[in-house]
């Protein structure tokens, strides 16, 4: 079964109208993100505990739905032996860490409990909690990533060639802030499951655009006469297939995850929707058009020969330095194959 | 053809190994079968969220780290006395925040108020009648230190319970004045073991011996007081006489080094061959320390830990970076204890408010949602699979679930603690995963469109791919890499995850996969067409 055979679309084509789609989502993304802020989840912006007797048995779930209106997302677990139906509760912090806000939240959930029939419940005692999650993580985590980065940078350099390895890391910084911006836009809170698929993503992206340069590269060794924008093309195409594919194949399951998860696999399962899709997207459009911008664009070896391609406005800015691009002699040549 | 069944051979055992570590355990637990406990104490063990743990809640008795402070700046201010000739009648600490200088005279005021300012400017100096001077710790010193501590006893909490293996724990700070501190484990079988860990002081301090060992108390008092500036501390268990009473030492209140110089702490044996425990100082700590023991050599240095004496050896030179304590320890209460020094004494005493067992902070239902997501996901990934490459998806769909079998062994191993998101995690890496797959089988249809015949086309799609998969592999474990070194927590354990999953990938995709291909092909001498 094949879903893509012999196509020949012309995804550079796109490439301008994309980068500037990419460029309006993101600056929306970082105006939403400097204005309204990241939501962020308990784990990180602390909150408030609280310890509840309740006289008949309850379950978390009917906790859980009764506070749902008040907190976005608590967390709530049975304290002690089942017979004393004792819940503790962790709800995030609704403004600054005072006095106030305290006894605000603690009207909030006895409010919230008594709605849901929950009580007769005694508020044993609440408290204010820190964030789990120190700011340690956050600065270190951040730099863990600039650092990767700049691996992933480095490794692709030097196995392909620098325009490569910038068109990668560009690619997947576009990614991160684009997810970042869908999370903004939709109010998910951070958290550090979040996190974890933020992270996720970051590698699908850059797995994503390795496997096109991949073949970019083997037919560039095959395709010396035509433009680099065409070789691109081609091997975006042979590629299609497999990115499809496998795009679908990680779509459907955190579709599956977002679907049917419930509320604790949200947030996680849509960054994962997202960062998929974006992934895909950007190896296509991004990747490549900065590839071509970083290398300029002709005929991979001699400018001599005539491109195979016309050359798009404002595409031909630096002819020469793509002639100058060294070819690999470390593999044995093969044909270009016919896809 | 032998090649082939070595192959065959080696995946049957790695299948064999890691399902007996990884799924084996879950299935017997599951169905009530008895198994060694070296076993069950690798299991995976499920997370607060899907089981549940305990919870612990500890006060942070701030008031010690002002008081060691207020001795020490004590301490400064006698020794500065003292060369510059003053006499006074007696220093004594007030409270843990103040200290106070008694019986000054007149003549020597000015000589004592100079002598006075080398005192941090920390203290607020107050003076009284008859040539008294109070020093107090001024309030936002005092508030800082404070904070100081509960957070220090938290970081110090937390890389004890990293230390001891736990994962995905929760810890925090609450309360009115943020000095407790909430900690949340889950799956922790020696929940008394991790309590004491947890909250053992872990307090080192050298003090130099001024009169003793003595096998009472008093006989080491001046009128039922201790010198002034010293201290009387009792020997440990293994510190004492021949008739077995315990032994008192007068030492030095002011510690020549504390655990925070610590740089390491290991394990070692002491010149006896008995289980103790070597440190080495930082190079702060090691300054003060080769001053002290320079200044006095042939004078005895007690050891004591949480204010017990564990040994008191004689100075025989100066000392700078390198110490061990000796006293009567076991083998695993030196493990412990280098456990302890090494994630850092906590800077004051701890205090178990609250012990509780919680449940899991989601409901049955929201667990089952989970899981049956979970599950669906994975399906529609083989059934996907199955469909598309038709024969050839259930090689795809073979190395996906060794690999599945591989990654849950491997994480038994490493003493994972699975969550909700972990599971669902853990779908997706194998969607990610099997775009191996997809990529090989992709390839291998485009060399079929160019007439190879179908051996060649496997060959060649595997041979070909394997550089692509090289290289996508090797970035994102450098990426790995990076966070694992940089980051911390729970971003460590996403890159240790990150790079099992790809190792274990790697294999399955190409390996095991195209050892698939080979058994399916020898089994026929001439293939013409192939299900892909």
């Amino acid at each position: 079964m094949h879903i893509f055979k012999n196509t020949d679309y012309n995804f550079l084509r796109w490439r301008w109208h994309a980068v500037a789609l990419s460029w309006i989502v993101i600056i929306a993304g970082l105006v939403v993100m400097f204005t309204k802020g990241i939501p962020r989840s308990i784990e990180f912006a602390g909150g408030t505990s609280a310890v509840i007797k309740f006289e008949r048995p309850v379950t978390i779930e009917q906790v859980r739905s009764a506070l749902d209106k008040s907190f976005k997302e608590s967390v709530i677990q049975s304290f002690g032996t089942a017979s004393q139906n004792q819940v503790l509760i962790r709800v995030p912090q609704s403004g600054a860490e005072s006095g106030d806000s305290l006894s605000q939240t603690k009207n909030a959930i006895t409010a919230g409990l008594q709605q849901a029939n929950l009580c007769p419940c005694e508020l044993v005692r609440t408290q204010i909690v820190s964030p789990t999650v120190g700011r340690e993580l956050t600065t270190k985590g951040t730099w863990a990533t600039v650092l990767s980065l700049a691996g992933i940078l480095l490794y692709i350099a030097f196995r392909y060639q620098m325009s490569f390895a910038v068109g990668a890391v560009v690619a997947t910084i576009h990614d991160l802030l684009v997810t970042l911006a869908f999370l903004a836009f939709f109010r998910y809170e951070l958290s550090l499951n979040v996190i974890a698929a933020i992270l996720t993503v970051t590698g699908y992206s850059t797995n994503d655009t390795i496997v096109i340069f991949d073949r970019v590269r083997e037919n560039l060794r095959g395709m010396r006469r035509d433009g680099l924008n065409h070789v691109i093309n081609v091997s975006i195409n042979q590629t299609l297939g497999r990115t499809v594919l496998t795009a679908g194949l990680t779509l459907l399951s955190a579709v599956a995850l977002f679907v049917f998860g419930g509320e604790v696999l949200r947030g996680f399962a849509f960054t994962m929707i997202v960062g998929v899709i974006t992934g895909t997207y950007s190896s296509v459009f991004v990747a490549a058009a900065i590839v071509t911008f970083w290398r300029g664009q002709g005929p991979t070896k001699a400018a001599a020969h005539a491109p195979a391609t016309a050359l798009p406005p404002g595409a031909a800015q630096q002819p020469t330095r793509a002639a100058q691009q060294p070819t690999r002699k470390s593999k044995p040549q093969r044909k270009a194959k016919a896809s | 053809m032998t090649n082939l069944r070595w192959k065959l051979l080696s995946i049957l055992a790695v299948t064999v190994i890691f399902a007996g570590v990884g799924v084996y355990p879950i299935v017997a637990a599951r169905f009530g079968i008895t198994q060694p406990k070296w076993l069950t104490d690798k299991m995976i063990k499920l997370g607060l969220d899907l089981k549940g743990g305990v919870h612990l809640v500890l006060r942070v008795q701030t008031d010690d780290a002002l008081r060691i402070e207020s001795e020490a700046e004590m301490e400064r201010l006698r020794q500065q006395l003292q060369t510059a000739g003053i006499s006074v009648t007696g220093i004594s600490l007030v409270d843990p925040t103040s200290f106070k200088v008694d019986g000054i005279r007149a003549e020597q005021d000015a000589a004592f108020r100079n002598a006075a300012n080398e005192v941090s400017t920390n203290y607020e100096r107050d003076s009284g009648v008859n040539g008294t001077y109070t020093f107090a710790m001024r309030p936002n010193i005092q508030l800082s230190l404070r904070e100081e501590a509960v957070t220090q006893a938290r970081q110090t909490i937390e890389r004890r319970v990293n230390e001891l293996g736990v994962a995905e724990p929760s810890i925090a700070q609450q309360g009115q004045n943020n000095d407790q501190i909430l900690v949340q484990l889950p799956g922790v079988t020696d929940v008394n073991r991790a309590k004491e860990i947890i909250r053992s002081t872990g307090l080192l301090e050298l003090k130099i011996v001024e009169q003793g060992p003595s096998a009472s108390k008093e006989t080491l008092l001046v009128n039922g007081q201790p010198p002034d500036g010293m201290e009387v501390v009792p020997g440990a268990g293994g510190v004492s006489d021949t008739s077995g009473a315990t032994l008192y030492y007068l030492v030095r209140k002011a510690a020549a080094v504390t655990g925070r110089d610590l740089r390491s702490a290991r394990p070692s044996l002491d010149e006896n061959n008995r289980p103790a425990v070597s440190f080495t100082l930082n190079s702060e700590g090691a300054a003060r320390f080769g001053k002290v023991t320079g200044e006095n050599i042939g004078r005895d240095l007690a050891i004591i830990l949480d204010g017990r004496v564990q040994s008191a050896p004689r100075i025989d030179g100066r000392i700078t970076t390198d110490g061990r304590i000796s006293g009567s320890f076991t083998q695993e209460e030196v493990a412990n204890l280098s456990l302890i020094l090494r994630s850092g004494s906590l800077p004051a005493t701890l205090t178990y408010l609250e012990e509780q067992t919680i449940g899991p902070s989601l409901g049955a239902d929201s667990i089952r949602d989970g899981v049956l997501a979970s599950v669906v996901g994975l399906l529609l990934i083989i059934v996907f699979m199955l469909i598309y490459y038709r024969a050839s998806g259930v090689n795809a769909v073979v190395a996906l679930l060794l690999n599945l079998i591989i990654l849950l062994g491997l994480m038994a191993y490493a003493g994972a603690v699975m969550t909700l998101p972990g599971i669902a995690g853990f779908v997706l890496t194998m969607g990610i995963g099997v775009d191996s797959n997809v990529l090989i089988f992709e390839r291998i249809k485009e060399e079929l469109d160019a007439q190879r015949g179908v051996r060649a086309s496997i060959n060649a799609g595997f041979s070909r791919v394997f550089l692509t998969l090289l290289d996508t592999h090797i970035a994102a474990l450098i990426s790995a890499a990076f966070l694992f070194n940089f980051g911390t927590g729970p971003i460590r354990g996403f890159a240790l995850t990150l790079t099992i999953g790809l190792i274990s990938n790697l294999f399955t995709a190409t390996f095991v996969s195209k050892s698939l291909f080979e058994l399916v092909l020898s089994r026929h001498r001439q293939v013409a067409t192939i299900s892909i």
